[in-house]
């Protein structure tokens, strides 16, 4: 089935088969990244920039930044959840785990 | 390739949202299809519904755009009555009650927890009055803003209530800019105060003079391409064109036609004309304006009024907004009224058009700084007036902390925003009141909180900035916010300097207090405002001006709000939302 993913609303939120899903506000572990000179950057998700449906994932680039350090600017590809192909339901990833940015390398 | 959102608008947009969204109220919330909500949600911003944030779905936020924020006794109170009678909850606000008005930057009007089923009656009581809900959000003409006393005011060079009108009237419904890239904010100025705020608008009319083969002419000088969203402030810009008020509508077509023809449709973040200003430059927007758009020359600006603005300039020789008693042209008198966060129970919605009307009034204002203003006060009846009890909680006279504070709607109801907000600026403005010596000569001091970088509360043009952050408290995440210092408008506009970032929100008042006690002891004497006071000092002396700090002051929302229903319901949990709900406001089935 195809998944229908959209950020909206200046970014807010993501939208998975038209069903809200993922807000601005949370607080994402990053690893593994450049996003700032921390080694576990705690960033703060202020908006979507893109989505893209990868296989059953659903990624995105995300604007914000590290309330450790205060670098800002925008995420690698990050997951934010998982679509399940039987059902169709969408179940986030938890943002305060931590994730590693620009994988999988897969195309969009 | 052009955004989903414009394939949407490709499909269904303008005036012909509203037939579809008449079908929906009748059919009820379950008729809008499931697999087409994003689609319809976007669409029904035209008609300034805006779908409130998760936890809260089949509510909607409601928005009536009254031109310069002005209307009729009989208009305000109409709008109480709907509010009190659909713009309840399940939950009340712990501050504000079950029923309120919310009154914007932008001089339009917010109801809450709109149902779909309520839509037609809510129209017809709102149309009756002479009042719309038309274009008020999505990607058209947004409310005109403007001096609501235009033609009242005893210190202004042109009235522009007519013209306004006329803008309106040309531009709302006119399926020729129906469809523009994105929103489409207009100003209009004709007194000397600056009280159209043109410089943080798209599309801005300032007051100006010019000699034209050789008469004065009163007109406009055009800026284009100011806004504040998104970090990427813009004061605007210059075009060099100056506009005689008969032309206005001209210009104002041609303007809005090239932003419809050459804004950016294919990357929503880059679709302002802000964005077209700064790619193209003001000369080649004039060239462009003048060879595509218009059919007669363009005259060269003239000579502005700038140097006399002092609406939200930060002077300390002038007050930077309309509270309190001012004279008309005709000798009566408009007063200005605080409404703390712009937020006013239906009750005194109501009861505040009664007493206007009572007292012969005929204009209602809404102004940018979120307050209100009654028009036509007799001479001989101004003491009486300024007697009401109602005046006693919205006050012509009020302390300087509660008469400047905005903030926008917050995590209450909006997807955008990163922390609670007017509640928590209610809060702020009590306790600085009762615990913060206000310095000697300070009568309007501006604290402006938004909750995001969306910048609704116009964070950049305050004394002090807030903007909504997150930080962690002894390993807690809390809600926090960036500060920033020393913006505001008139002469020099100037956005605030960020000099101190993620300072939790329980120690922000604390904050406000070292920083305030600092200006006193530093400063060179009251006659130096806040403003200029910052503007004497370098980034690090700013930062060092105060830190933050916990005091008595508490805070009942430090925790994420985005993370429940509605912040202040007993049961926070997203499971406890009874949304979505049918026309009667109880929960439908869950697919789940």
């Amino acid at each position: 089935m195809t998944t229908a993913v959209h950020q909206l609303d200046d970014g807010a939120w993501v939208s998975v088969n038209d069903s809200r899903e993922v807000n601005v506000s949370d607080l994402w572990r990053l690893a593994g990244h450049d996003f700032c000179g921390c080694r576990l950057a705690d960033f703060l998700a202020e908006g979507f920039v893109e989505v893209a449906p990868v296989g059953a994932d659903v990624e995105a680039r995300i604007a914000g930044q590290c309330i450790q350090c205060g670098a800002s600017g925008v995420t690698d590809w990050l997951t934010l959840g998982r679509v399940d192909p039987e059902s169709g339901t969408f179940r986030a990833v938890v943002p305060e785990s931590v994730h590693v940015p620009g994988r999988p390398a897969a195309p969009r | 390739m052009p955004t989903k959102v414009e394939r949407w608008k490709d499909e269904t947009y303008g005036m012909e949202i509203r037939d579809h969204l008449l079908r929906f109220a009748e059919e009820g919330w379950d008729a809008i299809p499931e697999d087409e909500h994003d689609a319809w949600f976007e669409r029904f911003k035209w008609w300034g519904l805006y779908h409130q944030r998760k936890g809260q779905e089949s509510y909607f936020m409601m928005r009536i755009g009254t031109p310069m924020g002005r209307m009729t006794p009989e208009q305000l109170r109409t709008i109480g009555e709907v509010a009190a009678e659909y713009a309840t909850g399940p939950v009340e606000n712990p501050e504000f009650g079950d029923a309120y008005a919310d009154f914007t930057t932008r001089q339009s009007i917010q109801l809450h927890w709109i149902k779909v089923e309520d839509i037609p009656d809510i129209w017809d009581d709102l149309e009756s009055v002479g009042l719309s809900t038309i274009q008020a959000c999505g990607d058209s003409w947004r409310n005109i803003v403007g001096s609501p006393v235009a033609g009242r005011d005893a210190d202004e060079l042109i009235d522009v209530w007519p013209i306004v009108q006329d803008l309106h009237e040309q531009f709302k419904g006119n399926d020729l800019y129906a469809n523009l890239p994105r929103k489409w904010k207009v100003a209009m100025t004709g007194d000397r105060r600056g009280s159209g705020q043109g410089d943080i608008n798209d599309l801005a009319f300032e007051p100006a003079v010019k000699e034209i083969e050789g008469e004065e002419v009163a007109g406009f000088n055009v800026n284009v391409g100011g806004g504040l969203a998104r970090k990427e402030p813009r004061f605007a810009r210059d075009i060099d064109v100056f506009c005689r008020p008969e032309n206005a509508a001209d210009v104002a077509a041609g303007l809005s036609a090239l932003f419809r023809d050459y804004g950016d449709r294919e990357d929503r973040f880059n679709a302002r004309i802000k964005f077209l200003v700064d790619e193209w430059g003001p000369e080649k927007v004039r060239s462009v304006l003048q060879e595509e758009y218009v059919d007669y020359e363009l005259p060269t600006a003239g000579e502005g009024l700038r140097d006399e603005y002092d609406y939200n300039a930060g002077r300390a020789d002038a007050a930077g907004d309309y509270i309190g008693v001012h004279d008309q042209s005709d000798g009566q008198n408009f007063v200005g009224l605080s409404v703390l966060v712009g937020r006013m129970g239906a009750d005194d919605v109501i009861e505040l058009a009664d007493l206007a009307e009572s007292y012969g009034s005929e204009m209602i204002g809404l102004t940018q700084r979120q307050n209100v203003i009654v028009g036509d006060i007799a001479d001989e009846d101004l003491d009486e007036f300024l007697a009401e009890d109602l005046l006693a909680e919205h006050s012509p006279d009020p302390h300087p902390f509660m008469r400047g504070s905005i903030a926008c709607t917050g995590t209450e109801y909006c997807s955008l925003s990163i922390v609670e907000t007017k509640n928590r600026m209610v809060r702020y403005g009590r306790w600085l009141r009762d615990n913060v010596p206000v310095p000697e000569g300070v009568e309007d001091f501006h604290i402006h909180l938004s909750g995001c970088t969306a910048s609704c509360a116009q964070p950049q043009i305050a004394d002090i900035s807030l903007r909504g952050m997150k930080t962690r408290k002894d390993g807690d995440a809390v809600e926090a916010f960036d500060v920033g210092l020393g913006g505001g408008l008139g002469e020099n506009p100037q956005f605030a300097d960020w000099v101190k970032m993620r300072v939790p929100a329980d120690e922000v008042p604390g904050y406000i207090a070292n920083l305030l006690e600092t200006y006193e002891t530093e400063r060179s004497g009251p006659a130096e405002s806040f403003r200029d006071f910052v503007a004497e000092r370098d980034e690090d002396e700013l930062a060092a001006l105060a830190d933050g700090e916990e005091t008595s002051y508490e805070d009942p929302y430090l925790g994420n709000t985005k993370m429940t229903w509605y912040p202040y319901a007993e049961d926070t949990s997203m499971d406890a939302s009874p949304a979505p709900t049918d026309g009667q406001g109880e929960p439908l089935p869950s697919d789940d």
